[in-house]
């Protein structure tokens, strides 16, 4: 089987590892790093769970191959934020309950984060247009919508 | 679900992409992959070989090109939808982007590969007959540049040859011309369920020239003719909008599916072509 070797950069750390041509990133992260946190739900680029952050922006990691990330700087959800030192996003979604399940969640935050590097201040029309890509089957996405505002608040005064 | 095998081969250079298009027959390229790697996750699309061009140097620009604009196929959606030059001089496209997929798709996602996927529900191919623009081919043999209106063939089909590269966007200076696009879909950002872009050139109140382009209501963006010949040479009132809406709707030939039946799809056509007409003729000048 042909393998590539790719050396990509997660949260801070390198790795170097041989991939198949066709192993997806999503999974790249989850079965060659165990790096669960990133969730696959569609795989085929409709639901939005699987986002990550690639070279600054985000990205499905499940339109994206490994091999296409070699060189990158990924982040993921385990890099955001730990338990005892969250980022505002991950502390808005967790006072504001946008939450339930879960599943959605890494892919919400990594969006939201990006939202929040352009636009400090956004909107609700700008915060459903940001998330329009990220399907949630708990919340009915108010209790989303809210935690990005309150997270958009939090950082604000972090700033100040 | 996973997708099937391939070989991997990574181009640097527009050359190295053309001879790696060249010597492997069953080869393809792979630009954004937002669209082919979903399909080939779903297995609709088994390639053999891909042609990773990610990394190819100066495909990405947008520049002024005489009264119009040049767009390198490999510039992400993203960036086109933020360009002030392209808001300038082709503003039709930065309409329609506000109808095209999601940021995250739109941050990876290249105008090029979008228009060579030619999905037949897709946005930019409606934009790029309705403005005229000329599409850049490039193979070891060398370039030919290719009307956008003779491009889009079928459903995923092009007039690009397996050994061709899309290199090159043009889109024409706009002149006086008037512009409108708008689509229906289920939810922002989601396949179109009917497209229609539009643009209206008119000389002392008559219409001069104008272009009625229908997409995903057929196997490929197209001209609507029967529309465009009921508003060339009069004046854009109310009634020439109602008798080109008609047209066009009897001019396509949608599909039924989950999303729209034919009927609804027909109808979607007449509302947008009244819609786009309107807002058209008010831009002219």
């Amino acid at each position: 089987m042909e393998r590539e070797t790719i050396s990509v950069t997660v949260n801070g750390r390198a790795y170097e590892r041989q991939v198949e041509p066709r192993r997806l990133l999503s999974d790249f992260l989850r079965d060659d790093l165990r790096l669960t946190g990133t969730h696959v739900g569609c795989e085929h680029g409709v639901c939005g769970a699987c986002t990550v952050m690639m070279d600054g922006v985000t990205a499905r990691s499940c339109l994206t191959f490994a091999v296409m990330a070699d060189g990158a700087e990924i982040e993921t959800i385990e890099g955001l934020g730990s338990v005892d030192a969250m980022h505002p996003v991950q502390r808005a979604f967790w006072e504001k309950h946008g939450l339930q399940c879960g599943f959605c969640t890494p892919g919400m935050l990594m969006t939201a984060v990006e939202l929040l590097e352009r636009n400090s201040d956004p909107s609700v029309d700008d915060i459903r247009d940001a998330i329009s890509g990220n399907l949630c089957r708990c919340t009915g996405y108010q209790t989303i919508v809210d935690s990005i505002r309150y997270a958009a608040h939090l950082m604000r005064e972090d700033g100040a | 679900m996973k997708p099937p095998r391939f070989r991997y081969l990574r181009a640097e250079s527009v050359d190295g992409a053309l001879r790696a298009l060249a010597d492997n027959p069953d080869s393809r390229p792979l630009a954004g992959g937002q669209s082919l790697i979903a399909m080939m996750n779903l297995r609709l699309v088994r390639p053999a070989c891909l042609v990773d061009i990610n990394r190819v140097a100066g495909l990405g620009y947008i520049r002024e090109d005489g009264d119009g604009v040049a767009i390198g196929a490999l510039t992400r959606h993203n960036d086109v939808k933020h360009s002030d030059l392209v808001r300038a001089r082709c503003p039709l496209l930065t309409e329609a982007y506000e109808s095209i997929a999601h940021h995250t798709v739109r941050n990876r996602g290249t105008l090029g590969g979008n228009l060579c996927h030619a999905d037949p529900s897709s946005e930019t191919p409606a934009v790029m007959v309705a403005v005229g623009a000329t599409l850049v081919l490039q193979s070891v043999g060398g370039r030919r540049e290719v009307a956008a209106e003779d491009f889009f063939q079928g459903p995923y089909e092009t007039a690009a040859r397996q050994d061709e590269l899309l290199v090159e966007i043009r889109l024409p200076g706009r002149g006086a011309e008037g512009w409108a696009f708008a689509e229906v879909s289920n939810r922002h950002g989601d396949f179109a369920i009917a497209v229609i872009a539009t643009t209206l050139r008119l000389a002392d109140g008559r219409c001069e020239a104008a272009r009625v382009v229908a997409s995903a209501v057929g196997e490929h963006a197209a001209r609507l003719r029967p529309a465009e010949d009921a508003l060339t040479g009069g004046a854009i009132d109310d009634a020439a909008i109602e008798r080109a809406a008609e047209a066009a709707a009897g001019a396509v030939d949608p599909h039924s599916d989950s999303h729209a039946d034919a009927v609804y799809r027909r109808d979607a056509v007449a509302a947008l072509t009244r819609r786009t007409l309107r807002r058209a003729a008010e831009r002219c000048g």
